[in-house]
């Protein structure tokens, strides 16, 4: 779960982390009014969870009070690759004289956190690891016993940070890293942390994913996630229970289990067609559930056709299709033509209850996806 | 022959009491599992099904000899009941718990390389091996008994592949799920050196995800250590960056770390054929059989 940027110093700040004043505006009066007050130059910055606004053209430095008007006009409502700007951050500039990187993740090979420090900041930093990996220093930390003061600093002194403000880095660091843990997070980052020629030390950007399944222990956050969802048919997902991921295709897909649902995807592709969406409605297929999951890809306007493979295994196939059928009889017409194949546990009992009137039906997972594809070209021709 | 469990696997049932530990209970004794415990603090005593529970794993080992456990605990208290599994010193602790926060598996993680026991999961559908033991959550009747190994990250995509090499009247040794977290117990090589050392073993399917450098790892361990031969399936080759598919370790990085296409390339530079399709993957176990 991504926080926002606003969001995320929002917390920097409550923790002591220095960042520039800033105001957040959902129109352009707003946002000349916070500028009005923060004075110039001022940055105005897009709020979506794309990386990359800068190059995009999501953040603009206004020296004027005619610029700063102009920049909201451009970035609000602005489409920034997929994503509508519906409010954008306002700014004090920094007038800065070093970019430093600085972040805490997770790294899974290790299981372990891992803090990173670069003074390449203000560039893309997976092109810095991927091209100069020894530009960022690393540092290991011991999940059961957390933090040890000295890792941080000796991670900031490592990666070559001017001494003067080594110590206010570390501190930040430290910072990051008791935030990290707090609020169960799987990414922070500063990219950059800024060094003004007075020396000191900021926060000039802000990136915090929050880990979505420790969200039962972090109610505030819970609640900002719900902030952030910037799909109507995610935010749908999210109160249904479903694992979705729109895609930018027209064969909507809905399928049991992670893997499967996946390979469902890709094999739409393989056989030439293009994936709408990721769909997992988890164990079983109780009529409720197929309902919702039917609803929501229905309700996708890219969707032209829809695929929809279950593996029935403790739950017999057999009882899907009776949860199949009592959801089709739910609508009063399927507005999309949907091709269903069952398997596993009584699959042929199953398949022999399902309404074909409503709906086709395929024996193997391969023919199913094909119909489904065949469906979607009929319909786009 | 088969690895990790057998029919003299003892099980003990952390979380027996709550809905899905009673009916996968139920389900495992039905497939013949020695389940001879369960353990759920607060209902010592009580039996379900016939089987005696007990406060704490300990007293569950001590009184039923039980040498593995099964967790269906749920989110926030399991990375609790796998530290109790682990302090147990019992060989084997299956988590099918799904949603257990990261931080919580990067503490188990740590106590982990420091025992003996052999952790399988968090979010896996367990182990089987076909006519001795289940442990978990795997429909049993769609297994049989025969010589491929199956290891994969996701359970209904092993199901699939498991149907389709049926169809052909294949069955397998025993069935791994090693889970769709980032950070989980045993890892493919660990799977992949266990089956190596299975006499009985002559060919394994491994199903991998994106997410992760597991299966690149795995591959050069394919290409370095074993003369089993192997097939995989990658499933996630249409995921967009960034985008978690489901479980939470199948995502690809922003940088483009654990992209499928790196996995399938990993595993062609081993020698190791990967199906475009579940059917593939079992044309290809047909031919090395």
């Amino acid at each position: 779960m991504k926080l926002h940027e606003h969001q995320a110093k929002t917390i920097f700040a409550d923790a002591g982390i220095p960042v520039p004043d800033s105001r957040l505006a959902t129109t352009v009066e707003e946002a000349l009014d916070a500028v009005d007050e923060i004075g110039y130059p001022a940055a105005i910055k897009a709020q979506v969870h794309v990386g990359g606004r800068g190059k995009a053209g999501g953040i603009k430095i206004a020296t004027d009070r005619d610029e700063a008007e102009q920049y909201a006009e451009e970035i609000l409502g602005m489409d920034l690759k997929g994503y509508t700007v519906d409010q954008v951050l306002v700014e004090a500039g920094v007038d800065f004289v070093d970019e430093l990187y600085v972040g805490v993740t997770m790294d899974r090979g290790e299981g372990e956190p891992v803090l990173m420090v670069s003074t390449e900041g203000g560039v893309d930093i997976e092109e810095v690891a991927s091209e100069n990996p020894d530009a960022i220093a690393r540092e290991h930390v011991d999940p059961a016993f957390g933090l040890h003061p000295y890792q941080a600093r000796k991670v900031v002194y490592e990666a070559g940070v001017d001494a003067d403000v080594a110590l206010d880095v570390a501190s930040i660091l430290s910072t990051l890293y008791d935030l990290y843990e707090d609020s169960d997070a799987s990414e922070i980052e500063v990219n950059p942390v800024m060094i003004t020629s007075d020396r000191d030390v900021i926060a000039a950007d802000a990136v915090m994913n929050i880990d979505e399944d420790a969200l039962f222990r972090q109610p505030d956050l819970a609640e900002l996630a719900e902030e952030s969802y910037e799909d109507d048919l995610e935010r749908k997902a999210g109160e249904y229970g479903f694992d979705y991921v729109r895609l930018s295709g027209n064969v909507g897909i809905i399928g049991n289990g992670a893997g499967l649902v996946m390979t469902t995807l890709d094999l739409v592709d393989y056989y030439g067609g293009k994936p709408a969406n990721f769909l997992d409605i988890g164990g079983g297929a109780k009529a409720e559930r197929v309902t919702k999951a039917l609803d929501m890809v229905f309700s996708d306007p890219n969707v032209d056709s829809v695929v929809f493979n279950i593996f029935g295994g403790i739950t017999r196939g057999d009882e899907v299709a009776k949860g199949i059928n009592e959801a089709l009889a739910e609508f009063d017409e399927i507005p999309k033509p949907v091709v269903v194949r069952l398997a596993g546990t009584n699959a042929e009992e199953g398949m022999e209850i399902l309404n074909t009137d409503l709906i086709e039906v395929e024996e193997t997972l391969e023919a199913a996806v094909q119909r489904a594809v065949k469906n979607a070209e009929e319909v786009t021709q | 022959m088969s690895i990790f469990v057998d029919d003299d696997t003892r099980v003990v049932v952390q979380g027996i009491t709550g809905g899905e530990g009673k009916f996968h209970a139920g389900q495992m004794i039905e497939y013949g599992t020695n389940v001879v415990a369960g353990a759920v603090p607060g209902k010592g005593g009580q039996e379900v099904d016939g089987v005696p529970v007990y406060d704490t794993v300990d007293e569950a080992v001590e009184a039923e000899n039980a040498d593995a456990s099964v967790i269906f605990v749920p989110p926030a208290f399991a990375g609790d009941a796998i530290f109790e599994a682990l302090d147990t010193d019992l060989d084997l602790a299956v988590a099918i718990t799904e949603g257990i926060p990261t931080q919580d598996m990067a503490k188990v993680n740590k106590r982990l390389s420091e025992t003996d026991t052999r952790l399988l999961g968090p979010n896996c559908p367990g182990i089987i091996t076909p006519g001795e033991a289940k442990l978990g959550i795997l429909p049993g009747n769609i297994f049989s008994e025969g010589n491929v190994g199956l290891v994969s990250r996701s359970g209904t995509l092993t199901y699939q592949v498991v149907d389709n090499l049926t169809e052909r009247g294949i069955g397998q040794t025993t069935a791994i799920g090693i889970g769709g977290d980032p950070i989980i117990g045993t890892s493919f090589i660990d799977a992949l050196e266990a089956f190596e050392a299975d006499n009985e073993t002559d060919a394994v399917v491994m199903c991998g995800e994106i997410g992760g450098e597991d299966e690149e790892q795995a591959a050069k361990f394919i290409g370095e250590h074993m003369d089993t031969p192997v097939t995989g399936f990658i499933a996630g080759r249409t995921a967009p960056p960034g985008k978690r598919m489901g479980h939470a370790g199948a995502i690809v990085s922003g940088s483009g770390t654990g992209t499928a296409q790196s996995k399938i390339d990993a595993l062609n530079n081993a020698g190791v054929p990967v199906g475009d399709t579940p059917e593939e993957v079992a044309d290809h176990v047909e031919d090395f059989l």
